[in-house]
């Protein structure tokens, strides 16, 4: 096996492991019916996560996300019933506000030279505000289109459905993957977090890339926004606060490095589900308390980035790129 | 340094804090109004200063943390936690000063952690911190079982509404919490230390400078400064809420230390104006407020407010060439 792959084989061994001692405890858990919600459940999730690891591979941060699908959620719930605009229109005018919102923040990362954590802080700040200027409450959508959606479902044997916005996540996740992997543009995305000076010596157009990737993780997260309403049929300002941790969280648990340069898409995919699994092994339980969610998401984050030390302690410690927040 | 002296007084941080601090006199002309009542003073300035305390208070913290090229991102949890072990001591039947110094000690812990990761393990802070920002709200809400602990000890309640002098207790803290670290930063070499691990870490330890040491040192203090910041928010509000105690303070602590002119690229900091970085983003939230605009309106002032520091600091005005962007931007900054 190449050396580079083995973070990824891990998470996905781990993920093996976790899931047939959960059914081994609860047998109920191996079905296609859990297997469905697994993707239902987590699509939107997923769908942002995949947007984030090409922002976190190219040496970034979005925390800009959570709000983005917030604002969207509010924006689509206002154009359809508000408005009285078909969903597709609403969804194209969605996709391009989060286009040019995510294109203004990476141009401001490169041409203002500051840390894009600061500039997407000012993004959450700014989505997050500007969706509850818009409206306080929760705008519900009822339309036809979403019922069709809705009712867009692949029963398997065994009682399990795979919904629309399930296969959407896996398919998003698959062309992110050729995006990555592929593609003239994975392989700046690649240099860029490499080193971004060698990458300008090289001739990656780091502008145009900077503002592209950004523009990828905010429109990808419009659609995660799209996605959640059509999860909830509903557009709420507080909508996914803190998805943005979630989001990172799975990406480092798929084995991507926050410095930049190294990372997998669907091992994000493999994080996505991780995360999954724990919240559906504490709903089964019944006696564990929401909260353990938290704390062991945490420990499985602290247990992967010990584990990815482990595999790069051949690299020179201490030496962290500088410009990295 | 000592020249300087005349010009620190007309630094942008100070002039901001005034002009938001006279948009809010202009927009409620009662702002500045002060009365004495109960042995105390009351009044929207007063306000601010108190309300403005906690974000200060981590801010002094996140300062250290920042000027080390790192970030914090755990104080917010840290809050939730300490919060959580004073609240439940204080029902469990101990005194005031155990319980304090209990959640303190905890604090002091969180961040040994964080500093353990950041400085033995070497993860990058970003990262290492987020662990205790997710696993942390967890921890806070497993302490107090997942329901908001209340209570009524009147030594504890103190120090979040007290007053000392007429002044509210959380700035009174705040303003000796300011002046104890930045006098510890300036009249002892450990300030220069910090900016030169900032600077450049390997090179700081090549220089014979103990630099784990302290990275785990100014972790520990941000902890700490988190966990006095926890104590004051659950005294004020007589309870320990583990799901909202602290929540995004964090993005406020940091914000509130770039608006102080301390770079995110380390090496240069400074605490006092980290503080007034605090108190502008507290005049403005009483601003919007007071003023009747809707509360909305701060996510989009604030957003605006970074937008405009991102123009002020850019290096993009007499930045000529492709990548000595670092260079100039650090001679421009001196």
């Amino acid at each position: 096996m190449k050396r580079s792959l083995r973070p990824l084989a891990a998470t996905a061994v781990i993920f093996l492991i976790a899931y047939a001692l959960s059914v081994l405890q609860f047998p109920g858990m191996l079905s296609t019916r859990v297997l469905g919600n697994f993707l239902t459940d987590n699509a939107f999730l997923g769908i942002a996560a995949v947007g984030m690891t090409f922002v976190i591979i190219s040496g970034g941060i979005d925390l800009s996300v959570g709000a983005v699908i917030g604002f969207t959620g509010v924006l689509v719930a206002v154009l359809i019933s508000w408005m009285g605009l078909h969903p597709l229109a609403a969804f194209a005018i969605a996709l391009g506000v989060a286009a040019l919102f995510g294109g203004a923040m990476g141009a401001a990362i490169h041409y203002l030279q500051v840390p894009s954590f600061i500039v997407t802080l000012a993004g959450m700040f700014l989505a997050r505000g500007g969706a509850s200027v818009i409206t306080q409450d929760s705008v519900p959508i009822n339309h036809e289109f979403y019922a069709a959606i809705s009712g867009l479902i692949i029963r398997l044997p065994g009682g399990g459905r795979l919904s629309f916005i399930g296969l959407l996540m896996v398919a998003v996740f698959l062309v992110g993957a050729l995006l990555a992997h592929r593609t003239r543009f994975g392989s700046y995305v690649y240099a860029l977090g490499g080193n971004p000076v060698s990458a300008l010596l090289m001739g990656v157009p780091v502008a145009r890339t900077t503002v592209q990737i950004y523009m990828l993780s905010s429109v990808l997260a419009a659609l995660a926004g799209i996605v959640f309403s059509l999860y909830t049929s509903a557009g709420y300002p507080l909508a996914a606060v803190g998805v943005e941790l979630d989001a990172i969280s799975a990406v480092v648990i798929g084995g991507t490095l926050l410095t930049g340069g190294y990372g997998f898409v669907l091992g994000s995919f493999v994080g996505v589900m991780l995360l999954g699994l724990v919240q559906t092994y504490i709903i089964f339980d019944g006696t564990l308390s929401s909260w353990w969610t938290k704390i062991v998401i945490g420990v499985l984050l602290f247990l992967f980035i010990v584990l990815q030390r482990i595999i790069f302690a051949a690299s020179a410690p201490g030496e962290e790129s500088p410009e990295k927040v | 340094m000592k020249r300087l002296h005349l010009e620190r007084l007309a630094n942008p941080q100070l002039l901001a804090l005034v002009a938001v601090l006279l948009i809010n006199w202009a927009l409620f002309p009662n702002f500045f109004r002060i009365s004495w009542q109960d042995g105390r003073l009351f009044g929207s300035f007063i306000d601010v200063l108190n309300r403005g305390a906690p974000v200060a208070i981590l801010a002094i913290g996140m300062t250290g943390v920042i000027a080390t090229k790192g970030v914090d991102l755990s104080v917010g949890a840290i809050m939730a936690v300490c919060g959580a072990v004073a609240a439940t001591m204080v029902v469990a039947g101990y005194p005031t000063p155990i319980a304090v110094v209990a959640a303190l000690a905890v604090g002091i812990a969180c961040g040994l952690w964080n500093g353990f990761l950041v400085a033995i393990l070497d993860i990058q802070p970003i990262v290492a911190t987020l662990v205790l920002m997710v696993a942390g709200r967890g921890i806070a809400q497993l302490i107090t079982e997942g329901s908001i602990v209340t209570f009524n000890e009147p030594s504890l309640i103190f120090i979040g509404t007290g007053s000392f002098l007429g002044f509210p207790m959380a700035a009174v803290i705040a303003l000796v919490l300011m002046i104890l670290v930045t006098l510890l930063v300036r009249r002892t070499a450990i300030g220069l230390f910090i900016q030169a691990i900032g600077v450049n870490r390997a090179a700081a330890s090549l220089a014979g400078i103990h630099s784990r040491m302290l990275l785990v040192l100014v972790y520990a203090l941000s902890g700490f400064c988190a966990a006095i910041a926890g104590i004051i928010v659950a005294a004020d509000i007589r309870g320990a809420d583990a799901n909202n105690s602290g929540l995004w303070l964090e993005l406020d602590a940091i914000l509130a230390v770039v608006i102080g002119g301390t770079s995110l690229l380390g090496g240069k900091f400074s605490i006092p104006l980290a503080v007034v970085g605090a108190l502008i983003i507290q005049a403005m939230n009483t601003g919007i407020l007071v003023s009747g605009f809707r509360p909305e309106f701060n996510l989009i002032v604030k957003a605006g407010m970074i937008i405009l520091i991102l123009m002020l600091q850019s290096p993009l005005v007499g930045n000529a060439a492709g990548f000595f962007k670092r260079d100039t931007r650090q001679a421009g900054s001196k």
